[in-house]
């Protein structure tokens, strides 16, 4: 059920069963290890695993424990913030018995051994590295602990079975104790068990625990290494000149200005636009600044946002593509006692991760190194070893710590990367390609612009009766490599209803139709994908209808969610924690949602005032189910996170073209919420034995509507249009 | 020549001194835990300390460092041991961790000038941090318990 739902490209799974069957998994060898150790320039790894190379025992892919007892984990997904480094070693040491204070992480090189368990390719999204990695880091730690246990068995010349292990040391009788550590030669020469025995989740000493994440000392004395803080040598550094116009090509380009500022090397036209390679960033960046390049602003130059909107806004009045129909909702709109109709607007976003997109490559005759913070690796290095004309085995691709992800850097065609090697190509020396913030707001790939038509009825008891929702906007999938797997059999990109196809009420008659847009704005996942939008249009919509129906929204959804058990819960969480009852202040509104998405449910409840037309968010109320958990400290800061995020797309954020040029260059123009901004947020998380969900993007959707809906509370007025602007309220 | 010191460090640099603070620190000292965002003093990734004060060093020409004592995060102390970094760890605020550095630097001000800070004290001096990641509920609370820490003694 959970991954049905999941929006990430579900790709050849007989590929991946091949690559992470079990069996296979746990035959990875011993000696693959020192192949595993090469070219990591994380702190402290590269001197760690080389100490430790001769009696390391590595007894499959995710782990390795040195005769220093150090337990390392190899986690094969990209951790840009949302604690992968830390839950998915949680797994692993769990089943090991490992010392938790001696057990690190290290990223995975790019090796089919390390695909995405459900995706066929190695690969950080869809909020599915817990849910995906849970049996097979749990797996890996149980399989070394029987080989740990049998190495101390064979030592003390007794059966394993009389054997336990606790903390890092395998025990025996009374006073019988083997470290891991001493046991690592001995263990690593052993074959790995055809069977493993998996914990009672009773007896779990870390998984379900508030632990600490691996990854914080670092990250607090500067030390935590991104992308942008490679450094080799002989390394140069490159600014590009893109075009200002989607699809506009190079003319020409007069670079005699350029050429002689100082630290400049090359300055060279790639596919990408014009590179201007120097010494340092800085010399790189004036240099860029100071090119005059000619464009063929082509097909897109007078494109311009409004226009565009109008055109949805036409479009939505036709039917569309038949994504679901149960009943007959013209039919019961015809007949409903009262009906309303609503447009829903929602503009481009910038996934505006802190560190801007960048990439280094280290390109040589044969072979080529890539760093970068990649969400995407198996695609980072194929297309890589296109450009190098090297096959991918040659080409090395190291996943640095990632300021921020978002689904930015999952690029199906992977632009950061592919322009950093044609970089290389021509500077021939390591090079690093640094985006400016202003590169990367106009480099495209965003969150669509959407537009949700929703007309719905109510009979004269107040039971809502018919729903129809038409959607216009581009798909993400369509034209890239995912369009055959996501789209197969559909004439619509799931990606792009996901959230409304579902809709949970208990409606008899429910239409919704798509209206794929075709624009030359490139649109990619960005944090919820098309949550981001649908849970918006839909949660206010059902406030409007309990508004029609004269009910209380809180109660109204309650009626509608009987046979939903896990959206009732969060919902009651939320409202029962909220005091959803009780009064506030004049000028001051509580609103709510619910939403489902990635596999777990969501709901918030949000105070906000409004005064002169400022909206303020006082607090948010989240309660979130993503079932079975692993660490609830990880799973509070995603929820407080993706409310955050939720709430700066309502109250903030919107690209805007005019004449195919982005208006919006940098914070200044798309603000981020601020701490002075930020509300008090609670999170409250449900605790059962369900299929484990998501939680990097479920916390996202409800933000919006919550805020919205809250608004319409505190001044009857109604938020339809993205940003929220008091004045365009209705 | 500019010459400054940074983390008690006395340097001298050949460098055109309207290069920006920043790109020095990260490039010609390889100390890059201070971290490019925006390029124009709004995010505040790159605060750094000049004599003490938080600077945007994004849009610092180095030419403003001469003679001046500049504190970078590598700086703030050598063992995670500043209050503030001891309280991050406890509330394990960072996600992405690409903006803590400059979290850091602007609160270690803050908490210098006033050890008891108020919410509004806090919203005052960190507004011009963005965390990306949604951090602030915790920042907010670990500058509150770094406060106490100093107030309890135990720590400078």
């Amino acid at each position: 059920m959970i991954r049905r739902t999941v929006t990430r490209p579900t790709m050849n799974t007989s590929q991946i069963i091949a690559d992470t069957g079990r069996r296979n998994f746990l035959k990875a060898s011993v000696a693959a290890s020192g192949g595993l150790l090469i070219g990591f320039r994380f702190p402290g790894v590269s001197a760690m695993a080389a100490e430790s190379s001769g009696s390391t025992f590595m007894p499959n892919a995710f782990v390795r424990i040195g005769s220093d007892e150090r337990v390392t984990v190899i986690v094969n997904h990209s951790e840009m913030g949302q604690g992968v480094y830390t839950s998915l070693p949680m797994l692993l040491a769990e089943e090991l018995d490992a010392d938790w204070t001696k057990v690190g992480f290290e990223p995975a090189p790019v090796d089919p051994k390390y695909n995405h368990p459900a995706f066929g390719m190695q690969m950080t999204g869809g909020s599915s590295s817990v849910w995906s990695g849970l049996e097979q880091f749990r797996q890996a730690g149980a399989a070394a602990r029987a080989m740990l246990i049998a190495a101390a068995a064979q030592q003390w010349n007794v059966d394993a079975s009389t054997c336990r292990t606790e903390s890092g040391a395998v025990l025996n009788g009374s006073n019988r104790k083997l470290t891991y550590g001493h046991l690592a030669a001995a263990a690593a020469k052993l074959p790995p068990p055809e069977h493993v025995q998996l914990k009672d989740p009773k007896t779990f000493k870390l998984i379900g625990k508030p632990i600490k994440r691996l990854d914080t000392p670092e990250k607090l004395n500067g030390k935590a290494e991104f992308g942008i803080d490679v450094k080799l040598p002989g390394m140069l550094t490159a600014v590009i000149a893109r075009p200002p116009i989607f699809g506009a090509k190079m003319k020409s380009f007069d670079d005699a200005k350029a050429r002689s500022m100082p630290g400049v090397r090359k300055i060279v036209a790639i596919p990408a636009g014009v590179a201007v390679i120097a010494d340092t960033f800085w010399q790189a960046k004036v240099a860029r600044d100071a090119l005059r390049v000619e464009w063929d602003e082509g097909s897109m130059q007078n494109f311009d946002t409004s226009k565009m909107m109008q055109g949805f806004r036409e479009r939505a009045k036709t039917p569309g593509t038949s994504v679901r129909k149960d009943g007959d909702a013209d039919g019961a709109l015809e007949s409903a006692a009262k009906k309303i109709e609503a447009v829903y607007e929602v503009p481009y976003l910038s996934h505006l991760m802190m560190e801007p997109l960048n990439c280094t490559v280290d390109l040589r005759a044969d072979s080529c190194e890539v760093w970068t913070g990649s969400q995407f690796q198996t695609i980072d290095r194929a297309n890589a070893a296109k450009i190098a004309g090297l096959p991918p085995e040659k080409v090395q691709l190291h996943t640095t710590f990632l300021g921020g992800g978002f689904g930015r850097r999952a690029n199906p065609q992977s632009d950061f990367v592919v322009e950093a090697v044609h970089v290389a190509k021509a500077a021939g020396t390591p090079v690093k390609v640094i985006w400016t913030r202003e590169d990367d707001m106009a480099g495209g790939w965003y969150r669509p612009a959407f537009l949700h038509a929703i007309e719905g009825g109510v009979d004269a008891s107040g039971n809502a009766v018919s729903w129809r929702s038409r959607l216009v906007g581009q798909s993400i999938m369509a034209g890239t490599l995912f369009a055959a797997m996501m789209m197969k059999g559909k004439e619509y990109d799931p990606a792009s209803v996901e959230g409304v196809d579902d809709l949970p009420y208990a409606i008899p008659n429910v239409t919704v139709e798509s209206h794929q847009a075709e624009v030359n704005v490139p649109v990619q996942w960005l944090r919820s994908v098309g949550h981001s939008h649908t849970a918006f249009a839909v949660e206010c919509f059902v406030d409007e209808l309990a508004a029609l129906a004269g009910k209380d929204p809180y109660q109204f959804r309650r009626a509608l969610l009987q046979k939903q058990p896990r959206h009732l819960g969060v919902l009651d969480l939320a409202a029962q924690k909220a005091g959803w009852d009780k009064p506030l202040p004049k000028g001051m509104g509580r609103g709510i949602a619910v939403h489902f998405a990635f596999g777990s449910y969501s709901a918030h409840v949000t105070e906000v005032s409004v005064t002169d037309g400022q909206v303020r968010v006082h607090r948010m109320v989240c309660a979130i189910d993503c079932g079975e958990y692993v660490n609830p400290g990880i799973i509070a800061a995603q929820t407080e996170g993706g409310a955050i995020f939720g709430a700066s797309a309502a109250l903030f954020q919107e690209l805007t073209f005019e004449n195919g040029r982005l208006q919006q260059t940098n914070f200044n123009t798309f603000p981020v919420m601020r701490m002075d901004e930020c509300p008090k947020i609670e999170t409250h998380i449900v605790n059962n034995q369900e299929k484990s969900g998501g939680i990097g993007e479920p916390g996202v959707p409800c933000a919006a509507p919550a805020i919205a809906n809250a608004i319409f509370a505190a001044t009857g007025k109604r938020i339809r249009r993205l940003p929220i602007r008091m004045t365009e309220a209705v | 020549m500019i010459g400054f010191s940074v983390n008690g460090k006395r340097v001298d640099l050949d460098v055109d001194p309207s290069t920006p603070l920043l790109w020095v620190i990260r490039e010609q000292l390889s100390l890059t835990g201070t971290k490019y965002g925006c390029g124009m003093a709004q995010c505040g990734a790159c605060t750094v300390h000049i004599n003490g004060e938080a600077v945007r060093s994004c849009v610092a020409p180095v030419s403003r460092a001469e003679g001046k004592s500049i504190t970078t995060i590598e700086g703030l102390s050598p063992d995670l041991s500043h209050p503030l970094q001891r309280a991050w760890l406890e509330e394990d605020v960072p996600q992405c961790g690409y903006c803590q550095s400059g979290q850091l630097m602007s609160a270690a001000v803050l908490l210098r000038e006033k050890p008891a800070p108020t919410d509004e004290d806090i919203d005052e001096a960190m507004t011009g941090n963005i965390c990306r990641c949604g951090t602030y509920p915790r920042i907010r609370r670990a500058i509150h318990r770094a406060a106490e820490m100093v107030a309890k003694g135990g720590a400078r």
